[in-house]
């Protein structure tokens, strides 16, 4: 019984999958694309690294990062408080 | 309890550890040209040092690796990078103002597809060796401070 109501819930969710799936705009289209075509014509001359990636994680998206480091730094908090006979 | 690993391994441990410390602090300083940057140089050197504490045990490497040492590297990188985020406060958080000034990594680059020149980015390359050691020695402690806690859980269990 359980087994049936799990196959048919799985069946369910393969069949939305593949309808999704179809339904699916063409890879390398997205629907707006404002903020990507300001990064690749200006990055270079805004900052002057030629890693565009690495200008939006660290100078048009440094709170993300700050906010990544920080996560970091709770979690070395974390394991320290969890082994503090250990550190002693 | 013997808890080092056997020769060979140890033997090609003492060649390669170097190697993968120097390519982890060249994927950080090359963050703002190539792929990569200060998370992925300072997990690569973080490695390295997860190597020699499996290799050596963690009585082996006391000494060579030392948590204190970490601790304060990982604060120093951590305050250096929210240091470098407020130089810009004077137009907004996070503004590179070193970028084309002509100073230090102030060389502007050449736009469009060129090989690179070390001396660009402002603030970024700064940035990326700010987190880069803030990552590798925040990793350092982890490894550490787990292989200290396994060993004493591990003599709590046999006694």
């Amino acid at each position: 019984m359980k087994k049936s109501i799990f196959g048919v819930a799985l069946l369910f969710f393969v069949a939305f999958m593949i309808l999704a799936a179809f339904g699916m705009r063409p890879f390398g289209e997205p629907t707006v694309s404002e903020m990507d075509d300001y990064y690749i014509q200006n990055a270079q001359a805004e900052t002057g690294a030629n890693n565009v990636v690495t200008t939006i994680v660290f100078d048009y998206r440094g709170f993300d990062t700050l906010g990544e480091a920080t996560v970091l730094f709770t979690a070395v908090i974390g394991i320290t408080a969890l082994f503090r006979e250990a550190v002693k | 309890m013997k808890e080092e690993m056997s020769r060979i391994v140890r033997t090609i441990t003492t060649l390669i550890y170097g190697f993968i410390i120097v390519f982890g602090f060249y994927v950080i300083v090359h963050g703002h040209l190539t792929p990569g940057g200060g998370f992925q140089g300072g997990a690569i050197v973080a490695s390295a040092f997860a190597l020699l504490v499996v290799t050596y045990g963690n009585q082996g490497i006391k000494g060579f690796l030392q948590k204190d040492i970490f601790s304060l590297i990982e604060s120093t990188g951590l305050v250096l990078f929210i240091v470098f985020a407020f130089f810009g406060l004077g137009v907004t958080f996070f503004y590179n103002i070193m970028a084309n000034s002509g100073g230090l990594f102030g060389n502007s680059a050449i736009i469009g597809v060129n090989p690179g020149d070390l001396n660009t980015g402002g603030t970024i390359p700064i940035m990326n060796i700010a987190v880069g050691l803030e990552v590798f020695a925040a990793l350092g402690v982890i490894i550490l401070t787990m292989s200290a806690g396994s060993e004493i859980s591990r003599k709590k269990e046999n006694s």
